[in-house]
């Protein structure tokens, strides 16, 4: 798509950012730090009852958030037209705050691969806790697809994530990999099990039921 | 018997499923198409099929959109 087909703002943002005299360029790189500082701010203020940082630490992360997305400046020849330039923008500060946050709960709780607790895992599924022998069933089930059908790799990943509970943009970092990688990794162990447990009689083959074991 | 069912839908996979690295490119495209009260999941099932699926994107997903709405 041409710039001629860009509306009036994004084609004026395109124009400022790109404009050889550095008054009028430098201005609109404040106004565009300013504007992804503030999605910033409210992105991290709309996560912040799920997270385990508020305040001045919080915000600390919006900044850092908002200056790596200044980065898209060497990006603009990317940018097709198919949005408004704005919303094209703060795609990438919205994914920089993601990543700060994965970032920020592996530094400050690591990320453990141990078995761990396959007790927790029951609840995870929201199974009611005075059903605890149909919890106990599901733990031992899934636990034998785990160790039956996946990967070691896929194994540790479905430990950390699933039954230790660590948020899947911390393990991207600890692993030093994307969140593409490791959904698909996830998305192979989550095929096999469900095949190993419908094949076992746990689940039903074409819908949500649940088949006695 | 219900019990099992949250498992099953987690377990479950659509290969319809594009994965994070398509479903991101497109987000802001798809955003606005939701934004301006388009049918997004029609045209781009496969990125719909992937933020129903995906907890972290569509949590990007959300923060876009309301980013967007804050907009208009």
């Amino acid at each position: 798509m041409s710039v001629k087909t860009l509306d009036g703002e994004s084609h004026e943002w395109l124009r400022a950012l790109g404009c050889a005299r550095d008054r009028e360029r430098n201005a609109a790189l404040a106004r565009l730090h300013e504007m992804l500082l503030r999605i910033a701010r409210a992105e991290v203020r709309r996560r912040s009852p799920s997270v385990d940082i508020s305040g001045p630490e919080l915000d600390d992360l919006a900044h850092q958030a908002a200056a790596d997305a200044m980065a898209i400046t060497s990006k603009l020849v990317t940018f097709r037209g198919e949005s408004r330039f704005t919303t094209w923008a703060y795609r990438f500060v919205i994914l920089e705050v993601s990543m700060k946050l994965g970032r920020h709960f592996w530094r400050e709780h690591g990320i453990s691969f141990d078995p761990g607790d396959w007790d927790r895992l029951p609840d995870r599924f929201g199974i009611n806790p005075a059903h605890e022998a149909e919890g106990r069933d599901l733990a031992a089930a899934v636990r034998e697809a785990v160790d039956g059908e996946l990967t070691e790799r896929q194994r540790e990943v479905f430990v950390a994530i699933i039954v230790n509970g660590a948020p899947l943009d911390a393990v991207v970092v600890e692993l030093g990999t994307n969140r593409n990688a490791i959904y698909k990794m996830m998305f192979d162990a989550r095929r096999k099990l469900r095949a190993a447990l419908v094949a076992n009689g746990y689940l039903g083959a074409n819908d949500a039921r649940h088949v006695d074991g | 018997m219900g019990e099992w069912s949250a498992l099953d839908r987690f377990l479950h996979t659509d290969p319809r499923d594009v994965g994070c690295e398509q479903a991101m490119a497109i987000l802001h495209v798809y955003v606005e198409l939701i934004a301006h009260g388009h049918d997004a999941a029609d045209r781009y099932e496969g990125v719909a099929t992937h933020l129903a699926a995906c907890g972290p994107c569509s949590e990007d997903f959300h923060g876009l959109l309301a980013a967007v709405r804050a907009d208009n």
